[in-house]
């Protein structure tokens, strides 16, 4: 899946890196604890989120992910915005809610990330 | 000794916002050096979950990264608190962390369970009232 579908099928804004929407992602995953985003690794390309502060963009860094959703339409930070462009990685907002979001990019063939 | 690289960092206690940076930079480093991808992301995550337990609980501290030709050793020191029982702080799902750690996606129970998992091998000497050195090495 494009991140462009993933921005139409949750009608996401792009808060950066619209040149950058016809990356290809295979796995997503959810959650707001971060340590649980780092415990299971494996290429997963996408992260969903309802945390907004720095540390959800430095995981995505620490994890080679591509794109963080937030749901909810929260907002990151100017500074998130910065660090997230200079590691490529893209950002949208979405209106919906978390299990929402989920359930709808999973039923249109993202996969979750494979559990080591 | 055989001749190695080192990466010496001071991690800030004061600054939730910007821990991470020193992980961030080892990461580039590795980059550099061209080492396998799961390698750099095994070394990035334990020292990443290592520099917020400093920050978290300690403080902050320093933190050494040694790229040899076979392994990188991470050591973390700090002059925190202290790990009061290592076994129970290694348990999955045990966190001492305050309320406030953890409405930042952090605190719980999962960073030294987590560092574990991605080392090959993980000691930690802790004594409380004096700080803990966490010393992780990832073979390649």
């Amino acid at each position: 899946m494009k991140i462009r579908e993933i921005q139409q099928l949750l009608d996401a804004e792009v808060l950066c890196l619209e040149d950058q929407l016809d990356v290809d992602v295979h796995s997503a995953c959810g959650s707001d604890m971060m340590s649980d985003v780092l415990a299971y690794v494996k290429d997963q390309a996408v992260l969903l989120t309802g945390l907004v502060n720095s540390q959800v963009i430095r995981t995505a860094q620490m994890m080679d992910m591509v794109c963080v959703v937030f749901v909810r339409s929260k907002r990151p930070t100017p500074e998130m915005i910065e660090i997230a462009k200079e590691s490529s990685i893209v950002l949208l907002a979405s209106p919906k809610r978390m299990y929402e979001a989920c359930g709808t990019l999973y039923l249109n063939g993202l996969n979750g990330a494979v559990h080591e | 000794m055989s001749e190695h690289l080192n990466f010496h960092y001071n991690v800030d206690g004061e600054n939730f916002v910007s821990a991470g940076q020193a992980s961030v930079q080892v990461k580039k480093n590795l980059r550099e050096l061209g080492l396998p991808p799961e390698v750099i992301r095994r070394v990035s995550i334990a020292m990443y979950e290592g520099e917020i337990n400093m920050v978290i609980h300690a403080d902050g501290g320093v933190a050494d990264v040694d790229v040899y030709e076979d392994k990188i050793v991470i050591t973390l020191d700090d002059r925190g608190p202290g790990i009061k029982d290592v076994a129970l702080a290694m348990q999955e799902g045990y966190s001492t962390a305050t309320d406030s750690v953890r409405s930042l996606g952090f605190g719980a129970g999962m960073g030294l369970p987590n560092m574990k998992r991605y080392t090959d091998d993980m000691r930690i000497d802790t004594t409380v009232g004096v700080g803990t050195k966490i010393t992780m090495t990832i073979n390649f």
